[in-house]
C-alpha cells in the first residue's frame, strides 16, 4: 500500500497530464497564454503607475476567462455547430439593441448594462461571426461554390456594418477579418482573393468622390496621417513612436519607461500598451513578445490542421487567423504604419472584455483538439 | 470539375485545407517580419534620434486653454466672468517630502483640514507629474506670505489660473448652474483633443447645456524643452479660439423681484416673454451659492445642501411636480366650448357638492352653500369646482387628455436646459399600462379641478399660459437669445410656431373671465388689480398637498404648515395685447389668491413698467 502511493507521487507530472486531458486542456496552448499573461502584468505594474489594485482587478477578470475558457473547452465541438445559426441570431438582435439604445440615448453605446457587468454584443459577434461561416459551408464538399460566397459575403457584412455604426471601426475590422478567414480557410480561390483586392482598391477613389461628403474625407485623411491632429490620435502616434525608438536594441529595463509616465499619454496601459513594452524591452524583447505570439497561433493552426471535421477546421483556423489580426493591427497602429483604430494587444492590455472573448476562443480550440472520438457527420 | 460526387470527399478536402493552413502560416510570418522590420528601424536605425527627443532636446505639445466665455442677462449684466486668480499649486513628484510640505504649508498659511483632503482626494485621481491645486483662490495676504517662503518649497508654486465667478450667486444658480473639475466619467466621454487642458466643465444649467458653445477651440504650441524640461524656443503655435459669449433673455432685476417676493416661501416663478418665448425670469427658491462648486465644494457643505428639508438643490422650475389645481379651470372651460360640450350661457347649478349616479362619495365645493347656478364665465371667475367636476364627466378623460395635450402638459416645453421634467398629464392608457388599472369616472371628475395624477412643473404651467394668452399660438420657451462669438452672432433658433385650432370667440370668453379673476369684485385676485391702468387676466390654484377626510373641514391654522396646501397663480397681461406670461408656484403658501397672485403681479408691473420708461 505505502509503495503504491510512493508511486503515485513519482508519478504525478502523468498524473497532472491525465488529470488535464480529462479536463480537455491543451497543455502547450495553455503554456504560452500564461506565459503571455504574465508578461501582461508585468507591463501593466509599470504602465499603470505601479498601481497594486489595478493589477488585482485585472487579475480577477484574467482569472474568470481563464475559468470560461476551461468550461467552453470541455463542450463537445458539435454542441457548437448545432448551436451557431442560433448564437449568430441572438448576436445580431442584441447588436440592434444596442444601436436603438444608444440611438435613444443620443449617444454612441456599445454595451448592455446587465446590472453585475457590461455585456457588449460585438464581443460576443467576434466569435459567432466565424461559427455561423462555418457551420453554414460545414455541409457542402469545399472549396465553397460562388453562391455560398454571396451569402457568406452577406452574413459578414451584416455584423461589420451594426458594429462600423456605433462606431467601433476596430471591432468591424476584427469582425470582417475573421468571417474573411473562415472563407479563406473553405478554399476561396486565390484568383477570386486577388480579384477582390483588386476591384476594392479600384473601387476606393470612385467612392472617394462621389459617395462621401467633405467632413467625412477630411476625417478619413486624419484617420491615415494622424500628425494632422497633434492634439488627438496624432499626439499618441508621436509619443510612442519617441518610446519605442528611445528603447533601442536592449531597452530601458522594466519600470524605466520615461515617456509613457512624463507625458500624458492616457490610453498608455489600454492600446498603446505596447510603446511602454518596446521603451522598456527593447527590440529583443518585442521579438520575445512576437515569437510568444507565433507559438500560440503556430499551435492553434495546428489544432486546426488536425481536427476531423469541416466545421472545426474552419473555425479553429479562423480563430488562430484572428487572432493574428489582433496582434498585427494593435503594433501595426502603435508603431506608426497603420491608422489608429481602437483594438487592444490581445492578452496583454488592461481590460477584461477582449480577455474574455480571446479566451473564450482558446476554449473553443481546446475544445475541438480535445474531442478527438467524435465522428463527423 | 473533377468533385461531381455527390459524398464527401475528405482526402481530398484535406489537403485543400492543409494547403490553406501552411499558406496561412506563411502569410503571418510574412506580416510578423513587416513589423519586425518596422521595429528595427525605430529602435535600431531611428534610436539615436528618438533618444535624443525623448532625452534631451524633447518636444513638448503644451495645449492652450481657450477662456470660456461670459454670460449676460438681457440687460448686458454678467451673470457669469472668469477671474482671474492665483492659484496654490503642487506637482506631488517634485516634492521629496510631501506631508511634511503639506504640514509646513497649512502652519504657513492656516489652510483648513477639508482643504488639504480635497488636494488628496484629486491627488490620487490625477498622474503624479501634474500641478494639482491646493488653494484655488490665494488672497493677496495669503500670496504674499507664500512669495517670501516659496524658496523652502521645491515643487509647489502660486499660477495664475481664470476661476469662473457668479456674482448674482444663489439668485440664478438654477438658470446659470456652474462650471466644476472635469470627472473621470466625463473625461471618457470627452472629445480628448478638445479638452486637453481643460479644467473645467460646465455640470448643470446653460453652462451645461451650451457647454460645446462656451467651451472654445483648444489651441497648442510645440514647445523645445531641455533635460530640464526648460522650454528653449516655441516651434509652431496654433492660437486657441475663445469661447462664445451667451446673451440670456433673463432679466437678472425681474429676477430678483420675483425672487424676493416669494420671501419666506419655498416655490417658483417662471416668466415668458409671449412674443419670443424668451424666459425672463427662472425662479427656484430656496437657490444656492454656485461659487463653491468651482473650486471643489467640501463634503460638510455638500451634505449640509443634500440634506437640508428645503432642498435648494432641486430645480422646481424645471422639475419640480405640482397639481395644477384649479389653474386648469381656463383650459377645461376652453376644452368645453371647443368641443361644444357646454354653451357660453349655458348654466350648471352648483349646490356645493356633486356626486356621481350610483355612487355616496361627494366631491365638495371650497364654498360651502355652493355658487348657485353659473356660466362658463362666472365658473371660471369664482373658480367653482362643481361647474368643473359636471364638465369633466361631460367631456370624459379621453377628450380631455387630448385637449390639455396640445398645451404642452405631460410633454416637456424645449427649453434650452438639461434634465427637464415632463410632468404628467393622465390618460386610461397611460393608467392602463403604469398602474394596470382601468379608469374610474371619479379621477375624471377630480382631474376638472387639477386634482388626482395630473402634474405639472411650473415651467409647463408659464408655457401653457402663455400659449394661451397668445391666442394658441404655441409659445416654446428658451432661455439663451443669442450666441455671439468672435467671428459670427448666432441668434439661438427660433422653432417654426404651430398654432392651436381654436376658436377666437372662445379665447375671448376665457381670457374676459380670467380678467374678471383679478378686476371683478368676485374674483379670487381682486385685491392685485387695483392700481394700474391696464389689465391683468389671471387664475389662481389651491394644490392639496394632504387629503382632507369626507365630512372633516380643512382648518389652516391647525395643521402643520409643511402640510398646507400650494399656492399657485397664472396670469398675463395686459390682458388686450399680452406681452408677458407668469406663472407662481409657493409651496405650502396655503392661497393662490393671498399669497401667489400679489407674487405675479409685482414681477408684471415691474416687467411693464420697465418697458414704458423704455419706449420714446
Amino acid at each position: 500500500m505505502k509503495i503504491e502511493s510512493r508511486r503515485e507521487q513519482f508519478d504525478a507530472p502523468s498524473l497532472v497530464e491525465r488529470i488535464l486531458s480529462k479536463l480537455h486542456i491543451d497543455i502547450p496552448l495553455l503554456i504560452s497564454l500564461l506565459l503571455i499573461s504574465c508578461l501582461s502584468f508585468v507591463v501593466l505594474y509599470s504602465a499603470g503607475s505601479q498601481d497594486i489594485e489595478l493589477l488585482v482587478k485585472q487579475a480577477i477578470r484574467v482569472g474568470l476567462a481563464f475559468l470560461l475558457m476551461a468550461v467552453l473547452a470541455h463542450i463537445n465541438p458539435y454542441q457548437f455547430k448545432r448551436y451557431s445559426a442560433l448564437l449568430f441570431g441572438i448576436g445580431i438582435a442584441l447588436l440592434i439593441a444596442v444601436l436603438v439604445m444608444g440611438h435613444i440615448g443620443k449617444g454612441a453605446q456599445r454595451w448592455l448594462d446587465l446590472g453585475f457587468f457590461r455585456f457588449q454584443p460585438s464581443e460576443m459577434i467576434k466569435i459567432t461571426t466565424p461559427m455561423m461561416i462555418a457551420w453554414y459551408l460545414a455541409d457542402h464538399a469545399l472549396p465553397l461554390k460562388t453562391h455560398q460566397l454571396l451569402v457568406s459575403g452577406v452574413l459578414i457584412l451584416i455584423p461589420t456594418l451594426l458594429i462600423a455604426k456605433q462606431p467601433d471601426l476596430g471591432t468591424a475590422i476584427l469582425v470582417a477579418s475573421s468571417g474573411g478567414a473562415v472563407l479563406f480557410f473553405a478554399g476561396l480561390s486565390w484568383r477570386l482573393i486577388m480579384a477582390i483586392f483588386v476591384s476594392l482598391s479600384a473601387l476606393t477613389p470612385v467612392v472617394w468622390h462621389y459617395f462621401l461628403h467633405d467632413y467625412q474625407r477630411a476625417r478619413i485623411i486624419t484617420l491615415l496621417d494622424p500628425e494632422a491632429d497633434p492634439l488627438g490620435k496624432g499626439y499618441h502616434i508621436i509619443q510612442s513612436k519617441i518610446a519605442i525608438g528611445s528603447g533601442g536594441i536592449y531597452g530601458k529595463g522594466w519600470l524605466g519607461s520615461k515617456q509613457s509616465e512624463l507625458e500624458f499619454l492616457p490610453e498608455s496601459s489600454t492600446d498603446f500598451i505596447f510603446a511602454v513594452f518596446a521603451e522598456e524591452f527593447g527590440l529583443f524583447g518585442c521579438l520575445g513578445l512576437l515569437v510568444l505570439y507565433l507559438l500560440v497561433i503556430g499551435r492553434c493552426l495546428y489544432i486546426a490542421s488536425q481536427a476531423q471535421d469541416t466545421f472545426s477546421r474552419l473555425l479553429a483556423g479562423s480563430l488562430a487567423f484572428t487572432f493574428f489580426v489582433y496582434v498585427f493591427v494593435n503594433i501595426g497602429m502603435v508603431i506608426g504604419v497603420l491608422p489608429v483604430v481602437g483594438v487592444p494587444l490581445p492578452m496583454i492590455s488592461y481590460g477584461g472584455t477582449s480577455v474574455v472573448t480571446l479566451l473564450a476562443g482558446f476554449g473553443i480550440l481546446m475544445s475541438i483538439h480535445t474531442h478527438k472520438k467524435f465522428i463527423p457527420d | 470539375m473533377p468533385r461531381t460526387l455527390n459524398f464527401k470527399d475528405n482526402p481530398v478536402e484535406s489537403q485543400l485545407f492543409l494547403g490553406r493552413i501552411i499558406s496561412a502560416f506563411v502569410i503571418i510570418v510574412l506580416l510578423t517580419v513587416c513589423l519586425i522590420v518596422r521595429l528595427a528601424y525605430l529602435q535600431v536605425v531611428g534610436h539615436q534620434h528618438y533618444a535624443t527627443l525623448a532625452k534631451e532636446n524633447s518636444i513638448k505639445i503644451e495645449p492652450t486653454v481657450p477662456s470660456r466665455g461670459m454670460i449676460y442677462d438681457k440687460r448686458g449684466n454678467i451673470l457669469a466672468e472668469n477671474a482671474q486668480t492665483y492659484s496654490l499649486e503642487l506637482v506631488p513628484d517634485q516634492v521629496s517630502d510631501l506631508d511634511n510640505t503639506l504640514a509646513r504649508l497649512k502652519q504657513l498659511l492656516d489652510i483648513p483640514d477639508e482643504k488639504i483632503e480635497q488636494f488628496q482626494r484629486l491627488r490620487k485621481r490625477q498622474k503624479r507629474f501634474t500641478s494639482i491645486p491646493l488653494i484655488a483662490n490665494l488672497t493677496d495676504e495669503e500670496l504674499a506670505k507664500f512669495a517670501v517662503a516659496r524658496p523652502y518649497f521645491h515643487g509647489v508654486d502660486a499660477h495664475v489660473r481664470q476661476l469662473r465667478h457668479y456674482p448674482y450667486g444663489d439668485l440664478a444658480a438654477h438658470v446659470v448652474g456652474y462650471v466644476g473639475r472635469i470627472n473621470e466619467e466625463e473625461l471618457k466621454e470627452l472629445p480628448i483633443s478638445e479638452y486637453r487642458g481643460s479644467t473645467y466643465i460646465g455640470k448643470l444649467g446653460v453652462e451645461s447645456s451650451y457647454e460645446t458653445e462656451l467651451h472654445g477651440k483648444t489651441g497648442y504650441s510645440e514647445i523645445e524643452t531641455n533635460v530640464q524640461g526648460r522650454p528653449l524656443k516655441t516651434l509652431k503655435e496654433v492660437a486657441p479660439i475663445a469661447g462664445s459669449n451667451l446673451h440670456l433673455t433673463l432679466d437678472i432685476d425681474l429676477q430678483k423681484t420675483a425672487y424676493d417676493a416669494l420671501e419666506k416661501y419655498n416655490g417658483a416663478v417662471v416668466a415668458i416673454e409671449i412674443e419670443t418665448g424668451g424666459v425672463l425670469t427662472f425662479v427656484s427658491r430656496p437657490g444656492f451659492d454656485p461659487n463653491p462648486f468651482v473650486i471643489g465644494i467640501s463634503g460638510p457643505a455638500y451634505q449640509a445642501l443634500q440634506s437640508s428639508p428645503d432642498q435648494p438643490l432641486y430645480n422646481r422650475a424645471l422639475r419640480g411636480l405640482y397639481p395644477p389645481g384649479s389653474t386648469i379651470k381656463p383650459f377645461m372651460a376652453l376644452a368645453g366650448l371647443e368641443y361644444n360640450t357646454v354653451g357660453v350661457r349655458q348654466q350648471l347649478l352648483c349646490p356645493g357638492y356633486y356626486q356621481l349616479p350610483n355612487d355616496s362619495h361627494r366631491y365638495r365645493d371650497w364654498r360651502k352653500g355652493g355658487h348657485g347656478a353659473v356660466n362658463v364665465s362666472e365658473a371660471v371667475t369664482q373658480s367653482c369646482d362643481v361647474y368643473f367636476y359636471r364638465l369633466a364627466g361631460m367631456l370624459g378623460i379621453d377628450r380631455i387628455h387630448a385637449f390639455l395635450q396640445q398645451f404642452g402638459f405631460g410633454e416637456k416645453t424645449g427649453i434650452d436646459l438639461m434634465g427637464e421634467k415632463s410632468g404628467l398629464l393622465p390618460s386610461r392608457e397611460w393608467k392602463l399600462s403604469k398602474k394596470n388599472q382601468v379608469w374610474f369616472p371619479g379621477e375624471t371628475v377630480i382631474t376638472g379641478i387639477g386634482q388626482g395624477y395630473h402634474q405639472v412643473t411650473p415651467l409647463q404651467l408659464a408655457k401653457a399660459t402663455a400659449t394661451l394668452a397668445n391666442n394658441g399660438k404655441i409659445v416654446t420657451p428658451h432661455l439663451v437669445d443669442k450666441v455671439v462669438s468672435d467671428a459670427v452672432t448666432k441668434p439661438s433658433e427660433n422653432n417654426p410656431k404651430t398654432t392651436l385650432p381654436l376658436k377666437s370667440a372662445n379665447i375671448n370668453t376665457i381670457i374676459a373671465a380670467m380678467v374678471n379673476v383679478v378686476h371683478s369684485n368676485r374674483g379670487t385676485a381682486r385685491s392685485i388689480g387695483l392700481d394700474i391702468n391696464y389689465q391683468i387676466a389671471g387664475k389662481t390654484g389651491t394644490a392639496q398637498v394632504i387629503n382632507i377626510k369626507q365630512n372633516a373641514s380643512y382648518n389652516e391654522h391647525a395643521i402643520d404648515f409643511k402640510q398646507r396646501d400650494h399656492a399657485l397663480f397664472i396670469s398675463f397681461a395686459p390682458a388686450d395685447n399680452p406681452k408677458i406670461a407668469v406663472a407662481v408656484i409657493a409651496e405650502n403658501g396655503g392661497h393662490g389668491g393671498s399669497v401667489a397672485a400679489p407674487i405675479a403681479a409685482k414681477v408684471i408691473k415691474q416687467y411693464l413698467s420697465d418697458k414704458q420708461t423704455a419706449l420714446p
